[in-house]
């Protein structure tokens, strides 16, 4: 797994509950002591491991972790580039969600060997859509679910997501658009990163 | 309108409306240069206000491949790469291209944000919405923003790195317990200053005295605080240029620069012992310990010493400081062992 993702999760465990879990989880896991490092490969099996001492710990069921994780990669102040990243997927919450198909190729356009998931995106009804995904590890779509409930709120849309099981690895999530214009959502303006 | 812009209305034919949403920075040029229409992001980077009626010479200046001041000027262009400015904004050169529209029906003029992309799209406050869904502005703006996210990290990785190598550096010719040079950190710089023929330098061995019975009686700790005391000694007497390393438990090496005649070297090795000889307090008690010091100088041969040799001549001086009993001080090539006079009072 690309150091990145290892990253995102030792950050998130960081940010969320402070240093002292975070070693906690990483003597449990007998993660590298130095932590993740994001230009480093790791074996998945230290992905897991790391995920699973967290869930251990904290004593949280995993899908809420997951989902916790998805928000915080998208509302962390530290990770503004990230949410500013996800912005230029559309103007409007609905052109995010049918640009999702073209997150991985641009995820590789920052990072050639970024491990992206399948995307399938499938229309079942006025503003619902059924996203199917398939990825290295087990939790994809728990960890989208949370991205896209933050993108929705980034954009000032109300959405509602449902997970919707696995079967043969593939995970299902449901999106429910219910109002585009719900709030003001937050700033974004495409030279802002220049400012 | 009729007649717009060499038959834009006419049904089949590209309208306004179409031409807008394809090239939101397009402009609609009359046979005369009036300017008929105009994208809406087009008119926003002018300033909002409706272009209509100006000419396009006033809206805009052509650079590249030449100034352009009426049509005919501008339509031999037809086609060619051009780089031109907004009048409003001449410090954001942009691309463009002009095409004649067909039975003089004036020109059609498209303009994109070259290479300055980045600086205009700020500039102009420039929304994902302001181009046309064909236009790739937007997907290069994020990818130098992905870049530029991506660098930060390969810097702050190289800057962990480098730190992380200082400090093993450091580490390597430091010695742990007095931050003293260790002898690996003392052998590089007298070789380097050997290989140097002007660095004029006097090599001191300094051998504490009474130690063991320091540590034997009062412990390593006690032993310890002694050595400490003693580095903090060689770091007060030593010069900048100077260099003093711990290379034993008890011995001590020290680099003396430019400090070559007997005398000075003398003055220097009994403030020196002197100093060392300061008691130090322990848990209540004072240890009390002395130094020898063996001393050889580069001026002191006829060819430039090797280090070894160097070092050689200076265990030879500390033998002979020893045999002459505790507290002295030998200088190589000199006899005898000299003791340091009495402490005034």
């Amino acid at each position: 797994m690309h150091g990145m993702i290892n990253c995102a999760l030792q950050g998130f465990l960081t940010a969320q509950y402070g240093p002292a879990l975070w070693r906690e989880v990483r003597d449990l896991a007998r993660l590298p002591e130095e932590g993740f490092e994001a230009m480093e490969r790791y074996d998945d099996a230290l992905t897991l491991a790391c995920f699973e001492a967290a869930t251990e710990v904290l004593q949280k069921h995993p899908n809420a972790l997951l989902e916790d994780i998805g928000i915080h990669l998208v509302t962390h102040p530290e990770l503004e580039p990230l949410r500013r990243l996800l912005r230029f997927g559309g103007a409007t919450f609905a052109e995010f969600l049918l640009s999702l198909e073209e997150m991985p190729d641009r995820a590789r356009l920052a990072i050639p060997d970024l491990e992206m998931p399948e995307i399938t995106l499938t229309a079942a009804g006025i503003g619902e859509f059924r996203i199917d995904l398939r990825w290295a590890l087990p939790g994809i779509a728990p960890i989208l679910g949370g991205v896209l409930s933050a993108m929705a709120d980034d954009y000032g849309a109300l959405a509602v997501m449902r997970l919707d099981g696995v079967r043969d690895g593939l995970e299902t999530l449901s999106v429910k658009v219910v109002d585009v214009e719900f709030s003001a959502g937050r700033a974004f303006s495409l030279g802002g990163a220049q400012a | 309108m009729s007649g717009y812009a060499g038959g834009l209305d006419v049904p089949g034919a590209i309208g306004p409306a179409v031409l807008d949403r394809l090239l939101p920075m397009h402009l609609r040029i009359a046979a005369d240069g009036t300017i008929l229409g105009s994208g809406p992001t087009l008119v926003q980077m002018c300033g909002g206000e409706r272009l209509d009626g100006m000419s396009v010479f006033d809206v805009l200046e052509l650079r590249r491949p030449g100034a352009a001041a009426d049509m005919p000027a501008l339509m031999a262009l037809a086609g060619q790469r051009l780089t031109l400015a907004l009048r409003v904004a001449p410090d954001h050169p942009l691309r463009g291209v002009v095409a004649a529209l067909p039975r003089g029906g004036g020109a059609l003029l498209d303009v994109s944000l070259g290479p300055g992309f980045a600086r205009a799209v700020t500039h102009f406050g420039l929304t994902i919405s302001d181009f046309s869904p064909c236009d790739q502005t937007v997907e290069l703006l994020y990818l130098q923003e992905a870049n530029a996210a991506i660098g930060r990290l390969s810097r702050q990785l190289t800057e962990r790195i480098s730190i992380a190598r200082a400090t093993a550096e450091r580490q390597a010719l430091t010695d742990p317990l007095t931050g003293l040079a260790n002898r690996r950190a003392m052998d590089a710089e007298l070789s380097r200053l050997l290989a140097d023929p002007e660095a004029r330098l006097s090599l001191l061995h300094i051998d504490l005295d009474f130690f063991k019975q320091v540590n034997d009686t009062r412990g390593h700790a006690a032993g310890d605080r002694v050595l400490l005391a003693v580095a903090d000694v060689l770091r007060e007497e030593m010069r900048r240029m100077d260099l003093a390393a711990r290379v034993g438990g008890d011995e001590f090496l020290v680099i003396l620069r430019e400090t070559v005649a007997s005398d000075a070297l003398a003055a220097a090795a009994a403030r020196l012992i002197r100093r060392i000889e300061t008691p130090v307090a322990f848990e209540g008690a004072l240890c009390r310990v002395s130094a020898s010091i063996g001393i050889a100088t580069t001026d002191a041969y006829d060819h430039r010493p090797t280090a070894d040799r160097l070092i050689a001549d200076t265990d030879a001086a500390l033998y002979r400081a020893k045999e002459a009993g505790r507290a002295r001080f030998a200088i190589h090539g000199e006899a005898p062992p000299a003791r340091p006079p009495s402490r005034a009072g």
